[in-house]
């Protein structure tokens, strides 16, 4: 059984203005995984996200990546490791050229001219927005943000992806460009989302999170299936959507814990 | 003016313009408009010159006089307050129709008028063929404090996000049948104004928060600004110095 | 208040370049060791608040609008060195990309607004706080007196600009009474609405306001609008406009006269030829300084005049932004 890729210990966190977000999240996920984050607004997940590389520090509880514990020294390759896209892409795409934007990343890990030219046309290219190369941001729609600012992150090389909420806001067609981008690569995936048949189609395993904490963890179909756990954590399935009919032959096995809830 | 604007200044094409660095171009605008603003109002042959420079120029852009004008259009409100100086104006008075102007507030109208067109066509010209990260480089290597070039380049990034949410904040009140036309109706404008502060402000953070996210430590990748060929100096400033000796001979004269 | 190009002569023009640059090294070396790497990215932020904050129309009477300058706002919310260059950065992109204020005028803009404006701001908003007892009423009301007073000594820096190289040859007097007169009136607005916008900032994010943490004010503070201490505001600003146009102006051309003379005494200003600078205050000496003689006929001339100009400029200044704003809108519907 290889490391972890990910794994995150007795997290505790609590905001200054004293609501406590983490109340001792645990989990880990092996190299390849792909999981999907679940749980109401509210339960922490953006919070946790924050303490994977370190933007946060917890109050009790660490985190490692791939072996290295996430502290002050090790933060800068940390974040070269753990590759964050967040929710609003123009929070992302801060720079005035798509270029500059996906040079950012390796450019600030000493990666110059000739290979950084490089790292960012294959970074536009795994998803798809080799065109758009020199245009400024704010001229692409939301779906292309969202495929350049995972770019942005593809570039640096990291070890394991996490997507929040990448498929909101997003029509029909822009969901299913980035579900083919994301099915495509080779990588360690962590998606936080509501979207529920989206996560059942790209990630094998789920977690739930509701108060702070891991409350279960599992083969997503299995998951969404349990009408009592869904409804517990605020979750409901879209009408008529059945997860013992989609179909699993397409997606990897599932190598986290039996389901089982705390 | 509004952001939305600040990416139809950029005019694609692949003249001898668009390809000199941006710093140059930006040292050549400021001789052009140096020249103008030096030139003695009386003298209406030497602007005439001017414009012939700034004429030259454009075609040489591939910019047609209708996009040129179209841009001088807009830039024109902001120079309306020139019609009152002849009105306000003392010294010798003429009688025009049935106003009696002052000739130095005519003089003075003249000139706000022609070198501010004048200015704003050769600044046209340079963002036309200049877009605005060539723009804000170019600056940073004409000795702009990095600090200035990078909070502009940020600026430049958000104004249309910015734009856009206030936008939206002004049409859900308008349809909720806001429609405040005296002073004291105005304070949810700018309450609202109030919460965009706040907005952008928490937006600045979550850059931030990006920023790090992908191992910024202190120092924005400068963007190569391209070096200048001595050749690059002499195609941009060939024409500008032409103008500065037409305005010099006219100020000696 | 943005001075286009050709309206001011190159070498004031340039001297006030060389002082904003001044100013502004002088800012930027005051930052250095505080400007944390995380406010480059707010600062960027701010300005583009401020830039469309500043194409807003608030309503003035029966429907027509006026527009926020800025200045006093800034200073208070982010301090008065990042104040001032957030409203440099604002200004050289609007004469760079938007045509807003020449150029060539770049260094009279940046010192009548972002330097004047910014620092009288904060200077009368320190004062006043220093007096007054530390509540989100008397923060949100030193606001808005030091965003009246900033506007009006902006404009000071205008006319003193115009009395050394201004071109049209119109009296100094005059210009002192239309622009100091004029943005007297403004100031009132641009208090109004710095205040309402300080307030609704206090209410929910107090510590996000330079000026309140200064002082200590943490928790959220919630200010009411209190009607009496409006209208005097506005009351005490259309006095101080009056007394700006029919007392202080006709003693306008008394110093910058001075100054005139010893340039043409000592050959900056050249013989023959006709520059915007000659002539006009000295044309026009007499004029300003008669004291006695028919004081109510030059009064009432000179009010006459002044109301043309007044007015005139009221109207420029509303139009001129209601045009620019209206293609923001257009704009960004697109």
């Amino acid at each position: 059984m290889s490391a972890p890729a990910l794994e995150v210990r007795g997290l505790e966190y609590t905001y200054p203005d004293g609501t406590q977000v983490l109340r001792g999240t645990d989990f880990h996920i092996h190299p390849g995984e792909r999981v999907a984050l679940l749980g109401p607004n509210g339960a922490g997940k953006t919070t946790l996200v924050l303490h994977l590389n370190g933007i946060l520090t917890p109050d009790a509880g660490d985190v490692t990546v791939a072996g290295l514990a996430v502290q002050p020294r090790t933060v800068k390759e940390i974040r070269r490791r753990v590759g964050i896209v967040f929710q609003d892409p123009d929070d992302q795409l801060f720079m005035t050229t798509v270029r500059q934007d996906v040079a950012f990343g390796p450019a600030n890990y000493g990666v110059t001219g000739e290979e950084l030219d490089r790292r960012v046309l294959d970074a536009l290219t795994d998803v798809g927005m080799a065109g758009v190369v020199d245009r400024p941001p704010h001229h692409l729609s939301l779906g292309e943000r969202r495929r350049v600012a995972v770019a942005t992150v593809l570039a640096m090389n990291p070890e394991i992806l996490v997507l929040d909420e990448p498929s909101s806001n997003m029509d029909p067609a822009s969901r299913r460009e980035l579900a083919d981008v994301l099915t495509g690569l080779e990588i360690t995936l962590l998606m936080i989302t509501h979207d529920l048949p989206y996560a059942l189609e790209l990630c094998p395993r789920a977690m739930i999170m509701n108060h702070g904490r891991i409350v279960a963890d599992g083969p997503t179909a299995a998951l969404l299936g349990n009408r009592e756990l869904m409804s517990a954590n605020r979750l409901e399935l879209p009408l008529g959507f059945d997860p013992s009919l989609a179909r699993p032959e397409r997606l990897p096995a599932p190598r986290g814990r039996p389901f089982s809830s705390k | 003016m509004s952001a939305g604007h600040t990416h139809a200044l950029y005019v694609h094409g692949d003249s001898r313009l668009h390809a000199l660095p941006a710093h140059v171009k930006l040292v050549a605008l400021l001789i052009v408009i140096v020249a103008v603003v030096a030139t003695p109002r009386e003298r209406v042959g030497v602007f005439a010159a001017h414009a012939a420079v700034i004429i030259v120029a454009a075609a040489g852009a591939h910019l047609s006089p209708r996009f040129i004008g179209g841009r001088l259009l807009i830039g024109a409100p902001f120079l309306a307050f020139a019609f009152l100086l002849p009105f306000v104006g003392g010294g010798d008075r003429v009688v025009v129709g049935a106003l009696s102007l002052s000739v130095g507030g005519l003089w003075g109208a003249w000139s706000v008028l022609v070198k501010g067109t004048l200015a704003l066509a050769a600044s046209v010209v340079v963002t036309a063929t200049t877009p605005v990260p060539a723009l804000l480089a170019g600056l940073g290597r004409l000795r702009v404090p990095v600090v200035i070039t990078e909070i502009a380049g940020f600026m430049v990034r958000y104004l249309e996000v910015i734009a856009g949410e206030m936008h939206r904040a002004k049409v859900a009140m308008a349809a909720r049948g806001y429609q405040p036309r005296w002073a004291w109706q105005g304070t949810a404008l700018a309450t609202s104004a109030g919460a965009l502060f706040i907005r952008s402000h928490e937006r600045g953070e979550r850059v931030y928060d990006a920023m790090l996210s992908r191992g910024y430590q202190g120092r924005l990748p400068q963007p190569d600004a391209t070096a200048a060929t001595p050749a690059d100096w002499v195609r941009a400033l060939a024409l500008p110095l032409c103008a500065a000796a037409a305005a010099a001979l006219a100020v000696i004269r | 208040m943005h001075i286009p190009d050709g309206f001011i002569n190159l070498a004031t023009s340039a001297g006030a370049g060389v002082t904003a640059a001044g100013g502004l090294g002088a800012v930027l070396h005051r930052v250095r060791t505080t400007l944390s790497e995380r406010q480059i990215p707010l600062a960027g932020l701010a300005a583009a608040f401020i830039f469309v904050v500043q194409m807003l129309n608030f309503p003035v009477a029966a429907g027509t609008s006026g527009h926020l300058l800025g200045g006093a706002l800034v200073a208070i919310l982010l301090g008065p060195w990042v104040g001032a260059i957030v409203i440099s950065v604002v200004l050289l992109l609007q004469a760079l990309l938007f045509a807003d204020g020449g150029v060539s005028a770049l260094g009279l803009n940046v010192v009548n607004m972002a330097l004047i404006g910014v620092f009288v701001a904060w200077l009368v908003f320190r004062l006043l706080t220093a007096l007054l007892p530390k509540t989100g009423a008397a923060l949100v009301g030193a606001a808005a007196v030091a965003s009246w007073v900033s506007v009006v000594a902006a404009s000071g820096g205008f006319v003193l600009e115009y009395a050394w190289g201004g071109t049209g040859n119109a009296a100094v007097s005059t210009v002192f009474a239309a622009m100091v007169g004029v943005h007297a009136l403004i100031g009132i607005g641009e208090g109004l609405i710095t205040a309402s916008v300080l307030t609704a900032v206090l209410a929910v994010r107090p510590d996000l306001v330079y000026g309140a943490r200064l002082l200590g004010v943490r928790r959220a503070v919630v200010v009411r609008a209190d009607r009496r201490a409006t209208a005097t505001f506005v009351l005490a600003g259309i006095a101080a406009a009056l007394l700006l146009v029919v007392v202080v102006a006709p003693h306008a051309s008394s110093s910058p006269d001075g100054l005139e003379r010893v340039a043409s005494d000592h050959g900056f200003v050249g013989t023959g030829q006709t520059s915007a600078a000659a002539g006009s205050p000295l044309a026009h000496y007499s004029v300003g300084g008669v004291p006695d003689a028919g004081v109510g006929t030059i009064l009432a001339g000179a009010i006459g005049l002044v109301l043309t100009f007044a007015v005139g400029a009221l109207v420029l200044h509303i139009s001129a932004r209601r045009g620019a704003s209206r293609s923001t809108d257009d704009a960004v519907r697109r």
